[in-house]
């Protein structure tokens, strides 16, 4: 899609966003299939940084990639792994390499992925992080030292709608907005009241909301969600539904909700848009969304 | 090892229970093995680490704790603290590469003295299967203790 | 307090196989407490090291003691005598007592027999948590008396991660969200206004990254001027 994303945000137009997820080692193939696949069915691409704390090919050069082949990237960087010099470092570098787009997460805890003993960092925390980029772009680092040419950011951040902790998560959640981020990816979202219930303080705020639909490949996943993933809950008929599908049809079920959600978003204007999450299964995001008629 | 190999064990006896039962085993006239050597605590609340090690240390082959049934204890827990201790000091027996199986932890109450007699004997057997405490066969070579 | 826990039997044996006779000399202060290092632990590790060094074919001699605190020269140097009639000292104190007696003993290789590992206390008997990282520059007003660097597990600043569900962490449902701990204190206190204020990146110059950190106070601190 030609337009620039923020020029999408403004425009009042229906966001749908996905996610590419950089591969472990050096073989682009099958990513670059799906940033082929991707680039002129979504307003943009998020590309995640070393996701789940396992180590990745890095964020900065996927979305540099990306720019190559015409499609337009979100750059997620997270503040496990980087100290503030490294992380306004990349900044630049990824304004230089074409990136206008960044996603300031905290990160995952580096005890969850695959490099356990290492040394985490979280020197910024995700509002520090876009205060950062929002120094940078008035032509400082956060040392207060001039830089020699700025950068100039579409600045996004996340939120967890269906957490159970929402009143503290609110906080965190203004902090971001008065600090600069001017949209938001929520984590994955099946509930829609809930959803609507965090609408409901956000639209005080006139910020951009992106739902997360996270697509489901089966019961289990979601019992593992359930389990699992912190602020994800997969209401029980929902998971019923999956546990239902035809033996080899559970993606196709997973799709299917997917798609019927996005259409409820939309339909209602519950949210800006959606970013569509298919952890390695991208190809599929198409399909999602013909089916949603979006 | 060799047939004739007759362990040396220590049993700590709670009096309240494990000393009696111990003493009716014997009263009864049941059958079991000599090499036991009984040491008499209040409790086994009395039972230090230090006391299984230096068992070990001066050539013991086996140790075993006796306490009252849990529940039970004269003192309310003492058994209880005793078990966590047997568990702890096991573990460092494997450390020390004697192995924790040298050591183990039994519950009575005064009036099983056949029970005493059973769990003498498994002790034995099981040290049998095993060879002798190594810092013993050391102590004799060298004819003398630490 | 410093939290400790003992090595493996096996390492602390590696590092003193080559010495003949050793010291091993626990502390009375902090490692006594949480049960590490204290004149007990010195009893069962020196028994421990000398059968496992005679299964070995060794025949050690282990010396025991306990001194009332191994960071202090005028306790450290009581050791003088003994430390000097053997081969090398195992120190079961923190790492602090181990570097004490490193410091006094020049010519005597000193081990450690525990892991120092956090400054905090006995929430529990037999339950130790970390409490604060010495980060050098106390935020603890501001957070109603709980610390975000120590029980926040990245250290967060400006409030919860979306990792924080049903009070607990991310990394292990057994830990505490330090964030909703703070926030709920704060509720409690009705004190929530503190948390709106969006605050800086932390100072970390007062944290170690300026190298070892010293102190000194001229009104009790005699330069030797000779």
């Amino acid at each position: 899609m030609s337009k620039q994303f923020k020029d999408v945000l403004a425009s009042g137009e229906f966001v749908i966003t996905s996610e590419i997820g950089p591969p472990k080692g050096t073989n682009i193939e099958k990513m670059l299939h799906h940033i082929e696949i991707l680039k002129d069915k979504v307003h943009g691409m998020n590309v995640t940084d070393n996701q789940s704390s396992v180590m990745r090919l890095s964020s900065v050069a996927v979305c540099h990639i990306i720019t190559d082949h015409g499609g337009e990237p979100i750059l997620q960087m997270t503040c496990r792994d980087r100290n503030r010099m490294a992380l306004q470092s990349d900044l630049l570098s990824a304004y230089v390499l074409g990136v206008r787009n960044v996603l300031c997460l905290t990160g995952d805890h580096i005890s969850l992925g695959d490099h356990k003993g290492a040394k985490q960092v979280f020197d910024l925390d995700s509002v520090q992080l876009i205060a950062a980029v929002k120094s940078l772009e008035a032509g400082q680092d956060i040392g207060g030292n001039k830089l020699d040419g700025g950068v100039e950011f579409c600045v996004g951040a996340t939120a967890t709608p269906e957490a159970d902790n929402m009143d503290s998560q609110f906080l965190k959640f203004r902090k971001k907005i008065k600090t600069g981020a001017g949209f938001f990816q929520t984590q994955a979202v099946y509930d829609m009241v809930k959803l609507k219930a965090f609408m409901e303080y956000a639209r005080q705020s006139d910020v951009k909301i992106l739902a997360g639909i996270l697509v489901l490949v089966s019961a289990g996943m979601a019992r593992y969600l359930n389990a699992n993933v912190a602020g994800v809950t997969v209401p029980q008929e929902l998971i019923d539904e999956m546990a239902g599908a035809e033996k080899g049809k559970a993606l196709q079920k997973g799709m299917e909700i997917a798609a019927r959600q996005i259409k409820q978003i939309k339909d209602e204007k519950i949210c800006d848009g959606v970013h569509i999450m298919a952890i390695g299964k991208e190809e599929v995001v198409p399909e999602i969304l013909s089916m949603s008629g979006v | 090892m060799s047939e004739q190999f007759e362990p040396e064990i220590v049993a700590f006896c709670c009096h309240y229970c494990a000393y009696g039962a111990a003493d009716l085993a014997g009263s009864m006239r049941l059958n079991y093995p000599a090499n036991v050597k009984i040491i008499k605590l209040p409790c086994t609340g009395k039972v230090d680490i230090i006391y299984l090690l230096k068992a070990f240390e001066d050539g013991a082959d086996g140790v075993f704790v006796v306490g009252c049934l849990e529940g039970n204890c004269h003192f309310t827990d003492g058994n209880i603290k005793a078990k966590r201790r047997v568990a702890r000091a096991k573990k460092l027996l494997d450390e020390i590469g004697l192995g924790g199986e040298r050591l183990d932890m039994f519950n009575m109450s005064a009036s099983m003295g056949p029970k005493f007699a059973e769990v003498a004997r498994e002790m034995t057997e099981r040290i049998k299967g095993l060879c002798p405490n190594p810092l013993r066969e050391k102590m004799k070579n060298e004819g003398g203790g630490r | 307090m410093i939290v400790a826990e003992q090595k493996p039997i096996q390492e602390i044996k590696a590092m003193i196989a080559d010495h003949q006779k050793v010291l091993v000399v626990g502390c009375a202060t902090c490692v006594t407490v949480c049960m590490a290092g204290g004149e007990k632990e010195v009893g069962i590790i020196a028994s421990c090291l000398r059968m496992a060094l005679r299964i070995d074919g060794k025949e050690p001699q282990m010396i025991e003691d306990c001194i009332q605190r191994q960071c202090e020269w005028e306790f450290v140097d009581t050791l003088k005598d003994k430390v000097d009639g053997v081969d090398a000292v195992l120190s079961s104190a923190c790492g602090v007592g181990v570097q004490a007696l490193a410091e006094r003993f020049p010519n005597k290789p000193v081990y450690p027999a525990l892991n120092t590992s956090f400054m905090g206390m006995p929430k529990e008997h037999g339950l130790w948590v970390e409490n604060c990282r010495g980060c050098g520059n106390c935020g603890l007003g501001r957070f109603g008396g709980i610390c975000p660097i120590a029980r926040c597990s990245k250290g967060l600043l400006n409030g919860p991660c979306g990792g924080s569900q049903n009070g607990k962490c991310e990394v292990s449902k057994e830990m505490d969200c330090g964030w909703q701990l703070i926030y709920e204190r704060l509720k409690r206190l009705d004190q929530l206004e503190k948390l709106e204020e969006i605050l800086p990146p932390k100072d970390w110059s007062t944290d170690r990254d300026k190298g070892q950190r010293r102190m000194y106070r001229g009104d009790v601190y005699y330069e030797q001027t000779v």
